[in-house]
C-alpha cells in the first residue's frame, strides 16, 4: 500500500544534509523546471490534479492561476507550516527529514506564480524544524540553490523563515497573513469572488508545507506520473496519520483511494491492546467522527469521506477504542475550539465557551436532556454567521458527536 | 527612558530582518522573540523599546504579544514543561503524566516553582500525536511519555 513520493528519503541517513539530499534527486527537477515558462509550470501543476493538503484540498493548479500576471507590486508565495490541527503531525516530517525537498519545492512553485520572495510561516513550538530548515536554506545560497542565480539560471528567490507564536487559528490562511504582518492572527472577511491572498496588498498564494513538497516529482515526472497514483478525482498521495489507539501510530504515504479500514488494520496493526474499534476521527479534530460501523466501505479520498458525511481534512486519523467516553472525547475538543477561538466573532467566541460548560456539566451528572438543546442552538449561531470556517466546522462537528452517539449522551442526563 | 535594548547581536539580526520584509510590521514577531531570548520573557520596557523601533505604539505592541500563547508576559522558570492536553495524547494516558507532574513540582498548570527553577502549563496539540503523551521541555520535544522516563529527566536537571 505505502508508496514514496514525498516521504522517499524520510528513512536515509542524514537526508537532511545537502550532500546526501543531492545524491537522492534533490534538485533534480530544476533542469525540467526552467526549460518550462511559468504558464507551463502552472499548466502542469493544473493538469496532475494536486489538491492542497492544508485541509481544504482546493486544486492547486486553480489556485495558482488566480494570481495576476501584471500587478503593480511583487508576488509573494507563503507556505503554510502551522500544523496545529489535533492529530496532524506530518508537514513535521517533511521539515525534518527533507527540508529540500521543500526548498526544492519552494523554488518550483515561486517561479510558477512570478514569486522571488517565499516565507515559510513555522508554528512556534517547532524549533526544532526551524533550526533544520534554516541550516538547509543556508546550505541551498551557498550551493547556489537560492539568491540571485538559482541554479544558475536567470531567476532569483529568497526564502525567509517567520516563527509564529502559538495561536491555532494562524494556520487559517487570511490569518497566517495578517500575523505576518506583523498584527493579531485575525482572519479576514472573504471576498464574494475567488481571488488571490493578499500579503501587504501584494498578490500571494498560500500552501501547505505537503502540497509545496509534492510540486517537484509533478516537475520532475510529469502530470500523468502523478496520476497514475491516487483517483481521478483525487490524484497521487498524501502523507495518513495514526494516532490514538493504535497499535502503530505514525506518518504513512499512502496513494488515495485506499480502505481506511485496511489502513488501520494492517498499517496501523489495529486497535491498540487488540480492543474493539469503536470511532474514528478521520483527518484532524475538525473533521466529524465516524462510527466503527461506517468506516467499513470508506477509502481515503475527499469523494469517498465527503459520500460519507465527513471530510479527509489532513489525513491525520485519530483511533478511538470501544470503552472509550464520546462525550469525554468532545469535550476534549471544545476545551480545545473554547481555547483556540480568535475572539472576534461573538457566535465563536461565546459559542465554544457555552458548548464546553455545558458538556462539563453533563459530564459531571448534572445536566438534563434540555441542555442538549442549547447545545444545538449555539451550533445554529456558529453557522455561517461567523468570518472564518472555523465556527461553523465546530458546529458540524458537534452535531456529529451528538447524533451519533446519542444514547451514551442522554445516559448522562438526570431525566 | 526604557532600559531594555537590543544586544548587539539581536540590533544586528533586526537590521539583516529589516531587508527581508516589504514592510517592517513583520519584524513584530520576530522581534518578541529575540526579545524573549535574550530577557527571558517579555518586559514593559522592551515593549516601550521595541514599539518606538517598529514606529507604533507600546499598547499596540501589547495587544500583539498577549495574543500568542508563546510569549511570556511574566517571568517564568529556568525549565519550562508544556504538557499536550489534546486528544490523541488524552487517549494514550495523558491525564496520569499530567497530575504526576504537578504532584512532582508541587504545582498547578500555569504555575511556577517558588525557586524559579520549574514553570509547567498545559497546551493544545503540540504535533507529535504519533508519539503521544508528548511534552516539551524549554525548545525540545519529548514523546512516548511514562512516569518513570518523566522522573528520569527531572532528576537529571
Ligand atoms: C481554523 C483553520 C485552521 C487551519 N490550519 C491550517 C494549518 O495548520 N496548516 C495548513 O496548511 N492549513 C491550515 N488551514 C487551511 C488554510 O486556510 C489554507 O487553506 C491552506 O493552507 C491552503 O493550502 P493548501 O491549498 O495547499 O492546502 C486552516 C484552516 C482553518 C479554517
Ligand atoms: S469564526 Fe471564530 S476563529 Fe473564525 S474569525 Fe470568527 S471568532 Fe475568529
Ligand atoms: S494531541 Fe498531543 S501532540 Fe497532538
Amino acid at each position: 500500500m505505502i508508496v514514496q513520493i514525498i516521504s522517499k528519503n524520510f528513512k536515509i541517513e542524514n537526508s537532511h544534509k545537502l550532500k546526501v539530499a543531492l545524491k537522492h534527486d534533490r534538485y533534480s527537477s530544476l533542469k525540467r523546471l526552467f526549460s518550462l515558462t511559468p504558464n507551463e509550470v502552472i499548466e502542469e501543476v493544473a493538469k496532475s490534479g494536486l489538491r492542497g493538503k492544508g485541509g481544504g484540498g482546493a486544486h492547486t493548479g486553480d489556485k495558482w492561476k488566480l494570481m495576476p500576471q501584471n500587478h503593480e507590486k511583487p508576488s509573494y508565495l507563503v507556505v503554510n507550516a502551522d500544523e496545529s490541527e489535533p492529530g496532524t503531525f506530518k508537514d513535521r516530517q517533511i521539515m525534518e527529514h527533507d527540508p529540500h525537498l521543500l526548498i526544492e519545492g519552494i523554488i518550483n512553485s515561486s517561479y510558477a506564480i512570478g514569486a522571488n520572495h517565499a516565507y515559510i510561516y513555522i508554528r512556534g513550538e517547532y524549533l526544532f524544524c526551524t533550526k533544520r530548515l534554516n541550516d538547509a536554506i543556508e546550505e541551498a545560497y551557498k550551493a547556489g540553490y537560492l539568491g540571485k542565480k538559482v541554479a544558475g539560471f536567470d531567476y532569483k528567490l529568497d526564502i525567509t523563515v517567520h516563527r509564529g507564536a502559538g495561536a491555532y487559528i494562524c494556520g487559517e490562511k487570511s490569518a497566517l497573513l495578517e500575523s505576518l504582518e506583523g498584527k493579531r492572527g485575525h482572519p479576514r472577511l472573504k471576498p464574494q469572488q475567488k481571488e488571490p491572498e493578499w500579503f501587504f496588498g501584494a498578490p500571494t498564494v498560500v500552501n501547505n508545507v505537503e502540497t509545496i513538497a509534492s510540486v517537484p516529482y509533478i516537475i520532475s515526472n510529469g502530470f500523468k506520473n502523478y496520476r497514475n497514483y491516487g483517483t481521478q478525482e483525487s490524484p497521487g498521495t498524501m502523507l495518513f496519520g495514526l494516532s490514538g489507539h493504535v497499535e502503530n501510530p505514525g506518518i504513512y504515504e499512502l496513494p488515495f483511494g485506499v480502505n481506511m479500514k485496511d489502513v488501520i488494520e494492517t498499517i496501523g496493526g489495529g486497535v491498540k491492546g487488540s480492543k474493539k474499534l469503536k470511532a474514528v476521527i478521520p483527518g484532524g479534530s475538525s473533521c466529524q467522527i465516524l462510527k466503527a460501523d461506517e468506516i467499513e466501505n470508506i477509502t481515503l479520498d475527499y469523494e469517498s469521506l465527503k459520500a460519507h458525511g465527513s471530510t479527509l481534512g489532513t489525513g491525520g486519523m485519530i483511533i478511538i477504542d470501544k470503552d472509550t467516553s464520546i462525550p469525554k472525547v468532545m469535550k476534549n475538543l471544545f476545551e480545545f475550539y473554547h481555547h483556540e477561538s480568535c475572539g472576534q466573532c461573538t457566535p465563536c467566541r461565546e459559542g465554544c465557551g457555552w458548548v464546553d460548560k455545558i458538556l462539563g456539566k453533563l459530564l459531571d451528572k448534572k445536566g438534563t436532556r434540555k441542555d442538549f438543546d442549547t447545545i444545538l442552538d449555539a451550533c445554529e449561531m456558529l453557522n455561517g454567521k461567523t468570518i472564518c470556517v472555523f465556527a461553523p466546522s465546530v458546529a458540524f462537528i458537534a452535531n456529529s458527536y451528538i447524533s451519533k452517539f446519542q444514547d451514551e449522551f442522554y445516559s448522562l442526563c438526570k431525566n | 527612558m526604557s532600559k531594555f535594548e537590543f544586544s548587539n547581536k539581536n540590533e544586528k539580526k533586526f537590521q539583516e530582518l529589516l531587508t527581508r520584509y516589504p514592510n517592517k510590521m513583520s519584524l513584530t514577531l520576530p522581534s518578541l522573540w529575540m526579545i524573549q531570548y535574550q530577557e527571558g520573557w517579555i518586559s514593559q520596557d522592551a515593549m516601550i523599546y521595541l514599539a518606538k523601533k517598529l514606529e507604533t505604539t507600546p499598547i499596540d505592541i501589547h495587544s500583539i504579544a498577549s495574543f500568542y500563547t508563546m510569549f511570556n508576559l511574566k517571568p517564568i522558570g529556568i525549565h519550562h514543561i508544556q504538557v499536550c492536553k489534546t486528544l490523541s495524547c488524552k487517549l494514550c494516558g495523558s491525564e496520569k503524566i499530567r497530575s504526576h507532574l504537578k504532584n512532582r513540582l508541587g504545582i498547578n498548570f500555569g504555575e511556577t516553582t517558588k525557586d524559579m527553577k520549574f514553570t509547567l502549563s498545559e497546551v493544545e496539540c503540540l504535533g507529535a500525536c504519533g508519539e503521544a503523551p508528548a511534552m516539551s521541555l524549554n525548545d525540545d520535544y519529548i514523546g512516548n511519555l511514562s512516569i518513570k522516563k518523566i522522573d528520569k529527566i527531572l532528576d537529571e536537571l
